[in-house]
């Protein structure tokens, strides 16, 4: 106990100088839990995400995504991505599969410019099928979704994301108004809940929806960047891939497409966020190792400033491991604090990355990074301890 | 016999040359003695105080205290020994920085393991007995020199021990200041306490009852002078 006091004692006697060497291990700690919980958070999120979509949901995208090595293979799905051989005909085939398939939604994705009056936005504009509403559970808050009778005719109709149709009508209702898309006009049918996401990237908000049909015509393209297929079973699932690839392999080559299920492509993304997540939290623990020899540093300093006191406290009756006890509480102390500010400032800065990502602080890397910082602590002030228990009383007494 | 050396020496090396800091010194003291030691630098007298206040050593000879031969214990039978049986005066106070007076004079019992409340208890007694009722906690660098000592002082006597050790107490003082700290041994001596005090002036030594001169590493003279009394030589 009295130990204890001791140490406190010296820290707080020279305050700026304790919080400048715990400074390493605060921002160590910091940096480590902010990490891990940034990338645990994508990791739910994303989850949550392919929950979204239903266990009998299946995608099928061009090119040989998953490669040879059986990760995502850059160079084939870059390629695939470019020059896509799915198309209108593949959806219709698929939809002819009813034995297996309950729905098909397919995507086409374009950059366009969207204007209403004098407002002009960027956007993305994806053209699909009526089946998406219930594929990605797109609800309409205004509205309603186009249906498969516009789809089929090619009506210049769009479902505007929330973010867009707020930026360009603000409080009016745009359902049944006019908006220009490149230089066609369409009329609004409704308007989609907020759905967040997009990482920096574009974001499902601010994306314009309109049918598939009307999307080849406009753009003069059949190209189709995926297709989400709903099967009809979640039981047989294996059975329906069998199925939609062979149906596939009638207009394509087997190496134009893939068709994989979410858990494979969820798989791969935790495999990539963990791998990530490894790494950054080396990269930062590195900073806990500084901090720690900041400590290091600053005990020996310490030790040798009160080598007086460390000869009278032994001349008094201080057994050499006493002193060596009281050096490395003193050490453990300074790092236990910096550990537990470093968790705060990680909390707080979660709480602010939360308005762009979705972080989430997880009770294990604060109770590591607790751990690892009072170790770290341990194991840099032992020289320092080791060097105040070995000092003779008399030498020590002698020092000026 | 409280303390007894036979036959102590101690030589150490500085800088390659073997110095005979001590050489085959024999001495005993009693309970209840005031024993001044003089000698000029390097005469072994502070290595002296050393060897006997088991802060060092000793490479060969015996020095019992109490009857237990205590210049065979080990590192920590020697801090729980100085723990309970020795206390320090020293030249230069050696006060706990930035730490009250009740603090820095219940260190000893801080490692004789006494609860604090006892602590405060006997701390509180043992300033108000030198003193320094109305400095309980003032900081050494709230206290005058003199101040300061008598704290020392206290620290020294707080764990009631049989052997006092003062390194020059006086000597970092003025000379009001060195007589208050004077008048204070002397009263302790006059209580019963034994104290072995290092001195370079005279008329601090003067105050004890019995002078040993060190010259060489070797004890020059032994003199017993009671107050008041003619000087006579001391038998070994």
């Amino acid at each position: 106990m009295d130990v204890f006091i001791v140490a406190l004692r010296a820290i707080f006697v020279n305050k700026l100088r304790s919080f400048l060497t715990a400074l390493g291990v605060i921002i160590g700690v910091a940096s480590v839990v902010l990490l891990t919980s940034i990338s645990n958070g994508l990791s739910v999120f994303i989850t949550e995400q392919f929950n979204e979509l239903g266990a009998n949901t299946l995608i099928v995208f061009p090119g040989d995504v998953f490669g040879d090595g059986g990760g995502f293979s850059s160079e084939h799905s870059h390629a695939g991505l470019a020059n896509s051989k799915l198309s209108q005909r593949e959806v219709n085939n698929l939809q002819q599969l009813r034995e297996h398939v309950s729905s098909v939604a397919p995507s086409g994705l374009q950059s366009d410019t969207i204007a209403v009056r004098n407002k002009k936005r960027k956007i993305t504009v994806l053209g699909t099928s009526a089946s998406y509403e219930t594929a990605f559970n797109t609800k309409p808050t205004k509205g309603r979704f186009f249906l498969d009778s516009e789809n089929n005719n090619g009506d210049k109709v769009v479902v505007l994301g929330f973010e867009i149709a707020n930026q360009l009508f603000g409080k009016v209702d745009p359902v049944g108004k006019q908006v220009t898309i490149g230089n066609q006009n369409f009329r609004v049918s409704g308007v989609i809940e907020k759905k967040g996401g997009g990482f920096g990237g574009p974001s499902f908000d601010t994306y314009a929806y309109i049918p598939l049909e009307t999307f080849t015509r406009v753009y003069d393209t059949t190209r189709i960047v995926r297709i989400v297929v709903k099967t009809k079973t979640t039981e047989r699932l294996a059975e329906h891939m069998q199925a939609i690839r062979k149906e596939l392999e009638r207009s394509l080559k087997a190496d134009e497409f893939s068709v994989v299920d979410q858990s494979e492509i969820l798989g791969t993304i935790n495999q990539i966020l963990s791998v990530l997540t490894i790494g950054l939290g080396g990269i930062a623990s590195i900073s806990l190792v500084v901090g720690g020899i900041g400590i290091m540093n600053i005990m020996l300093v310490s030790v040798t400033e009160r080598t007086r006191e460390i000869g009278l406290r032994k001349a008094l009756g201080a057994t050499p491991n006493l002193i060596l006890v009281q050096f490395l509480i003193e050490a453990a102390i300074l790092s236990f604090f910096g550990g537990l500010l470093g968790v705060g400032i990680a909390f707080g800065g979660t709480l602010v990355l939360q308005a762009f990502i979705p972080a989430k602080v997880t009770i294990d890397a604060v109770l590591l990074a607790f751990g690892v910082s009072t170790l770290v602590g341990l194991v840099f002030g032992a020289a320092p301890a080791r060097r105040a228990a070995r000092l003779s009383p008399i030498e020590a007494l002698r020092y000026e | 016999m409280l303390l007894t050396l036979e036959n102590v020496s101690k030589h150490y090396t500085l800088g390659g040359v073997l110095v005979q800091a001590l050489h085959e010194v024999s001495l005993t003291i009693d309970r209840g003695e005031f024993v001044a030691i003089m000698g000029p630098s390097g005469s072994g007298k502070s290595t002296f105080l050393q060897v006997a206040s088991t802060l060092a050593v000793p490479t060969s000879g015996l020095i019992k205290l109490n009857d237990r031969e205590v210049s065979s214990y080990n590192e920590i039978e020697r801090a729980h020994l100085r723990n309970k049986s020795i206390g320090f005066v020293f030249q230069q106070f050696n006060l706990l920085p930035r730490t009250s007076a009740l603090a820095n004079v219940e260190l000893p019992l801080v490692y004789a393991k006494v609860t604090a409340n006892e602590r405060t208890a006997r701390d509180r007694t043992m300033l108000e007995r030198v003193g320094l009722a109305d400095r309980l906690q003032n900081t050494p660098a709230q206290l005058s020199g003199g101040q300061q000592q008598r704290v020392a002082i206290a620290r020294a006597l707080i764990n009631d021990p049989d052997i006092i050790f003062a390194d020059e107490p006086t000597g970092n003082l003025d000379t009001k200041s060195g007589d208050d700290i004077k008048q204070l041994l002397a009263q302790l001596h006059q209580e019963g306490r034994t104290i072995i005090m290092v001195t370079h002036e005279a008329d601090v030594a003067k105050i004890a009852e019995r002078l040993i001169v060190f010259r060489d590493g070797r004890i020059l003279s032994n003199t017993k002078h009671p107050r008041g009394g003619t000087k006579k030589q001391v038998e070994k």
